[in-house]
């Protein structure tokens, strides 16, 4: 996936992590996780989800969420279902 | 958008500059302000996180109303706290919520050590769906299927009952959700013992279940108008045990805390109309009688005549209705007089303003001839400018959003839920027309130049009772909304007031008005504690629509000679101040008290019977055994 679209979907999502976690300084790339952020336990990860499908019109599946690993993979299955819309 | 239940469609939307301005809050009143906005989860998180640092803080949240609740629920509550507390906001309450161990509605209601103990709540909300209940099903088996309703509805009500006893916290209880799958289609609902046959039935049931003061909030009804199937979202269920999709975590907040205001009489009563283009399509004074469009055969015309069958409805249950219109007053009264095709009339409207002040005054007119307090008033417009003056002008007020199509104004105006009810009474059926005759009153008193003439002329007929089965639903109704004249603003709830008519060391009373002008029902609820020396007033208010009358001397009278028969010295009233009942705080001085002690919460009037005079008061009256 070229990085520049990846860029651009990371670009999207940083109002919504920054309305769920509730700071408006916090910076994401594709390295971030959960572990680097300090609210984003079980519960606003489900917050975060919902934010993201509303603010996109895209809905997740269980199985689709469990295994990302950071915010460059959400971006990359943001992409893909994106595509196949 | 046409389904306002989607997203509060008839609050203003947020202003862009919404979390800036949250970041400087620092009152009460102002947090209350942008909860009034059609915030979205993530703002009312907001909103809940800044009112949570302000009481953590200490700070002073009033006019805000402190009220605290438990949440029992067999999903997930974390998700929903927040949104609760933030929407309660927006009905002036600063919500505390204790919530339950996930899924522990049985142990939270039977085991002597739960999550609430400690707490002292005034609610609690039972919020099950149909995962969280014992449900059964049996299809085609009606046998088995009746136990299974019966055994549900048994589970529930000692639920309920068990958390009553134990908190002595009013239960507020949801309906069942359906679900969604039909398996057997069309016959599903048809074919006893299905899961959706099951639920039907316990809805049904739950209404004859519960006590008389606990509330249901009817979830079925509203996951019934945003579609079920939005509603039951199975991936969040089984990823995070969330009940139902998110995105209606607002509108059920709302539900939730409608309930939570009309508990403390925050209901509206009053409805006040614009004309134009509202009531009719087109203006009347630039299309005339003929030009107007209102009545059946043409799709406009029809929507407006909605809007007024709605209004009229709203009026048999007891909300009151009046005009403000910038027109001539002749010009805008000729269609309520000539119209055929009009079905409201004059004399459904309490107050008709229409002229070319600006609507904030006449607004404030209106309130002030109905002796109604702004926030029980609801103003319908289809002007943006002008919802825009109202709401800026008088905050207090609402205003709802309406859509463009005037066939959408009713179905906006009744998702708005400004007339949730929790009890309807006779005195609800009458109410309109009770505000009516006072308007006519304060015409006779405007022409009337001495004020015991007119009271002479009145005629007046009081009537005393003591509480019984036949008054109570009022007399709890009385007890829950009345801010203005009450003395202690004491909450009881029906069960509470039940329980005083068989207590001896009460005197409780109910008072009657009537008239030449029409009958005001009860109208003042009185409660003492008796003591063998002390009569204590417990609770004093009054309707007031009849201040003026004499009716609190009247009251007094009767209480004075009931204290005496019982061989008592001394009456003590307690007066505490809040910000909505400042017109009762020389009550007790002028009918003869003497202060004994006081500060801002609570004060202490004393009245040596020896010392008490009766006076001569122009009403005839009667007791009721």
């Amino acid at each position: 996936m070229q990085p520049i679209i990846v860029e651009k979907v990371i670009n999207q999502l940083k109002p919504i992590f920054c309305n769920v976690f509730d700071d408006e300084a916090l910076k994401i790339d594709i390295h971030t996780s959960a572990q680097d952020v300090d609210a984003w336990d079980s519960l606003s990860h489900i917050r975060l989800i919902i934010s993201i499908e509303k603010a996109l019109g895209l809905r997740f599946s269980a199985g689709e969420i469990a295994d990302l690993k950071n915010v460059g993979e959400m971006a990359q299955l943001i992409l893909k279902k994106q595509a196949n819309i | 958008m046409t389904n306002p239940y989607e997203n509060l469609s008839w609050l203003p939307n947020p202003p862009p500059d919404f979390a800036q301005r949250l970041a400087v809050v620092n009152s009460g009143s102002e947090l209350r302000e942008l909860a009034k906005y059609g915030v979205d989860e993530n703002q009312l998180r907001r909103l809940s996180k800044k009112l949570q640092g302000m009481q953590d803080q200490h700070a002073d949240l009033a006019p805000l109303i402190p009220v605290s609740i438990g949440v029992i629920c067999n999903a997930t509550t974390k998700l929903v706290t927040p949104m609760l507390v933030g929407t309660a906001l927006r009905f002036g309450i600063a919500l505390k919520v204790v919530e339950a161990e996930y899924n522990q509605i049985a142990q939270e209601a039977f085991s002597e050590d739960s999550s609430f103990s400690g707490h002292q709540l005034s609610a609690i909300l039972v919020a099950m769906d149909y995962r969280g209940l014992p449900l059964l099903p049996t299809p085609g088996d009606l046998v088995s299927a009746d136990k299974n309703v019966r055994d549900c509805l048994g589970y529930i009500k000692s639920v309920i009952e068990s958390l009553r006893i134990k908190t002595g916290a009013q239960i507020i209880l949801q309906n069942i959700a359906t679900p969604v799958e039909a398996l057997s289609g069309s016959y599903e609902g048809r074919l006893p013992g299905t899961l959706s046959w099951l639920c039907s039935r316990l809805n049904f049931e739950l209404d004859g279940l519960v006590a008389d003061d606990t509330f249901i909030v009817d979830i079925a009804g509203l996951a019934a108008n945003v579609g079920l199937a939005n509603w039951h979202d199975p991936t969040l269920w089984n990823m995070a045990k969330l009940p139902f999709a998110q995105q209606y975590t607002p509108i059920y907040a709302d539900y939730v805390c409608r309930i939570l205001a009309a508990r403390l009489g925050k209901s509206r009563r009053c409805l006040i109309l614009d004309l134009d283009n509202t009531l009719w399509g087109g203006v009347i004074g630039d299309d005339g009688l003929e030009g107007i469009l209102i009545g059946n055969g043409d799709p406009t015309a029809e929507a407006h005549l909605q809007v007024q069958r709605t209004v009229l409805e709203l009026r048999d249950r007891g909300v009151v209705l009046a005009v403000s219109s910038k027109n001539e007053d002749a010009t805008a009264r000729k269609p309520f007089q000539e119209h055929p095709d009009m079905l409201l009339r004059e004399n459904h409207i309490a107050v008709f303003q229409a002229n070319w002040s600006d609507k904030a005054s006449n607004i404030k007119a209106i309130a002030e001839t109905l002796s109604l307090g702004l926030e029980s008033m609801v103003f319908l417009d289809d002007n943006p400018a002008e919802r825009m003056q109202v709401r800026k002008e008088l905050p207090e007020i609402a205003v709802p959003e309406l859509p463009e199509d005037p066939a959408l104004y009713t179905r906006t105006l009744i998702a708005a839920g400004y007339f949730e009810a929790i009890i309807f009474s006779d005195e609800d059926r009458k109410r309109a027309s009770f505000y009516q005759d006072n308007a006519k009153r304060a015409q006779i008193l405007n022409s009337s130049s001495d004020m015991d003439s007119y009271l002479i002329s009145l005629e007046m007929e009081i009537t005393f009772a003591p509480f019984d089965a036949t008054g109570r639903a009022r007399i709890t109704q009385l007890i829950s909304k009345s801010n203005q004249f009450n003395l202690t603003t004491k909450r009881y709830s029906e069960l509470d007031v039940k329980g005083l008519e068989e207590d001896l060391t009460y005197y409780t009373s109910q008072i009657r008005l009537k008239d030449t002008l029409g009958d005001n029902g009860m109208i003042s609820v009185i409660i003492c504690k008796k003591g063998p020396e002390i009569w204590k007033i417990d609770t004093w208010l009054m309707s007031c629509r009849v201040l003026g009358r004499r009716v609190e001397e009247a009251a007094l009278l009767d209480i004075v000679n009931h204290a005496k028969e019982a061989g008592a010295v001394k009456l003590v009233g307690i007066y505490s101040p809040t910000d909505r009942n400042i017109i009762v705080k020389d009550h007790f001085r002028k009918l003869g008290f003497t202060k004994t002690s006081g500060d801002s919460h609570i004060e202490t009037w004393d009245l040596e019977l020896a010392q008490y005079q009766a006076p001569k008061i122009p009403m005839r009256f009667k007791y009721a055994l």
